[in-house]
């Protein structure tokens, strides 16, 4: 082969960029998130399924429907009501947000920017 | 162009019949790890083989003032001359596409005059979609590391600075396929690009816009557990690969796209990524006075054989068939001495001036 010396750093730096997660990792897949499951309730608003793949959906629709069309009738599960609102409705059940949405999200690198103006039921200013 | 299209609809039923039957581990972990395998295998291959043809003389495309005496001033990224010149022609090739940027069209106006003008719609969409495509691979890392690295968290927060939607709309989307729909209509609609486009031209835009359109519907519409293909992506990574999980056939219809991608890569045009390198009209200097390149499969056993040389050697021969030589024959004292060698001895110191006319008559006479 000709030009070896530049040739084969360049394909060993090519390989290194290419398996980077491999070798990163270490065969090591780290902990797998495991959102805490509500206490005193058994149901989400949706089914478990729906959920994991489509919360954000819900919100989006609920954000919609509450903001645009004044439309503040609130949900029932198992015959409790629930406003449509972030605070107010998924964390009434889903109580720790650090314990619950942000196990996945972290996992997952998803940063929602509610948070910059809905704020935790927990938290203090 | 048919022939290209229905490959891409072929993969994507195939994969999508696989789900349906249950085939995800073969979808999801077997057709991925080898893909992976072909296109690391197969690209280092291709680029060995690159390396081993050899170059015997330097041919870098110029398109500048050469170096010449000191006071005419030399284009250095143009016709570069020197290793660190030739570094800067190939980083602006590399990172902005810069002999693109210097493409030209031809037209014929009314008169006919033919007239060249700028082109800078390939270089712009060109320059778009590679690095919309870079910045979507860096973002997929985020499937592949645990924890994910900050910078690629940074790379979501700009990439979805606008924040449309939830999930949140990254531009790279909008501009990738923005960018590969431009550069398939290039090719159909200017007929002369049409005319020299091919299956193989077609089939990987076709491939690109299936895997892009694939992973917007999987993102923004069918929406999937992005939790359980983490898992499943990370294991891939980790050499311990598990399924857990309902994932939906739209992942595996993607992620076989982009299998089919990976393991085409080395042996189609996709190889430019590691061509561009290994192209010696860019990536060499352009020195032909300065140093001596030699061939390399020259017979090293072959020395090197000079004009001189080759008049010394047959000098007598160009004389006698009155060919123009350089240097004369020596006056010839030779044939004289053999005969009578005494009186050679003799007679040379004697009359340096007369020595032809006495040096030729006993040759003669024999
Ligand atoms: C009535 C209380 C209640 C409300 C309100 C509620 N959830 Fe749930 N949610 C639950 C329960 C209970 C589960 C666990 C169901 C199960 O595991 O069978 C759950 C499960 C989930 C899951 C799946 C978690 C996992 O472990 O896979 C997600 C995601 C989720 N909820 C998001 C939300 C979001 C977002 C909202 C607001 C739009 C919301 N939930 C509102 C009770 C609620
Ligand atoms: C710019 C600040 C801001 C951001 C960012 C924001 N919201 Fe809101 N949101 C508001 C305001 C203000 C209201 C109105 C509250 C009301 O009228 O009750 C609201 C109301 C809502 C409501 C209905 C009522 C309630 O009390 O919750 C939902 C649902 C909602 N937002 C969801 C979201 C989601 C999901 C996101 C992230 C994708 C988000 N919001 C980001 C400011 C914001
Ligand atoms: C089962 C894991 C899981 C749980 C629990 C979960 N999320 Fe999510 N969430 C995700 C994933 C994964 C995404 C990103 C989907 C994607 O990237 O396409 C997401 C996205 C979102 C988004 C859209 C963010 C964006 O910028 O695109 C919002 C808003 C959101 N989640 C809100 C919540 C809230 C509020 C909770 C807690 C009540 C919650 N999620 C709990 C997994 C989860």
């Amino acid at each position: 082969m000709y030009d070896a010396k530049y040739i084969i750093p360049g394909l060993i730096v090519f390989v290194a960029l290419m398996t980077f997660p491999i070798w990163k990792n270490m065969g090591n897949a780290g902990p797998v998130p495991k959102p805490e499951k509500p206490v005193g309730v058994t149901k989400c608003i949706d089914s478990v399924k729906y959920m994991r793949t489509s919360h954000m959906k819900v919100l989006d629709d609920w954000r919609d429907e509450v903001l645009r069309e004044g439309d503040r009738v609130p949900i029932e599960v198992n015959g409790v009501k629930y406003d449509k609102s972030l605070m107010n409705g998924c964390l009434k059940c889903h109580a720790d947000k650090k314990k619950f949405c942000d196990e996945c999200h972290v996992y997952t690198s998803v940063k929602p920017y509610c948070w910059d103006c809905h704020f935790v039921p927990k938290e203090t200013f | 162009m048919k022939h290209a299209f229905l490959a891409v609809i072929a993969l994507i039923a195939i994969s999508w019949i696989g789900s349906l039957v249950g085939l995800d581990y073969v979808f999801g972990v077997v057709f991925p790890y080898l893909a992976f395998a072909i296109f690391l295998g197969g690209f280092i291959y291709r680029i060995v083989n690159w390396g081993k043809s050899p170059v015997p003389f330097r041919i870098p495309t110029t398109s500048g003032q050469g170096k010449s005496l000191d006071w005419v001033r030399q284009d250095k990224l143009d016709c570069p001359a020197t290793f660190w010149q030739v570094v800067g022609r190939m980083l602006l090739e590399v990172f902005v596409f810069r002999s693109l940027f210097k493409n030209t069209k031809a037209e014929i106006h009314d008169g006919p005059k033919l007239v060249y003008g700028s082109s800078k719609w390939l270089w712009l969409f060109g320059l778009a979609f590679h690095y919309s495509f870079l910045l979507i691979i860096l973002r997929h890392l985020r499937l592949f590391l645990n924890p994910v690295p900050a910078f690629i968290g940074q790379i979501e927060f700009f990439d979805g600075l606008f924040q449309v939607g939830v999930p949140v709309l990254y531009q790279t989307d909008l501009v990738f396929v923005g960018a590969v729909t431009f550069l398939f209509l290039r090719r159909v609609l200017i007929p002369q690009v049409k005319y020299i486009s091919f299956a193989a031209d077609y089939f990987p835009l076709f491939l690109i816009f299936a895997i892009g359109a694939t992973g917007i519907l999987m993102r923004y519409f069918f929406r999937v557990d992005v939790v359980a293909i983490k898992q499943l992506t990370m294991g891939i990574a980790t050499f311990s690969p598990a399924i857990s999980g309902d994932i939906g056939s739209i992942f595996y219809i993607h992620i076989f796209l982009v299998s089919a991608l990976l393991a085409y890569f080395p042996f189609s045009k996709l190889m430019h990524l590691g061509g561009v390198f290994m192209s010696p009209t860019r990536n060499l200097a352009n020195n032909n006075r300065m140093v001596r390149h030699v061939n390399p499969w020259n017979d090293p056993n072959i020395k090197p054989h000079s004009y001189a040389d080759y008049e010394d050697e047959f000098r007598e021969f160009m004389v006698d068939t009155v060919l123009p030589v350089e240097k004369e024959l020596p006056p010839e004292p030779e044939p004289e001495p053999e005969p009578e060698p005494e009186a050679a001895e003799t007679e040379k110191p004697a009359e340096p001036a007369a020595e032809e006319a006495p040096a030729e008559t006993p040759a003669e006479k024999e």
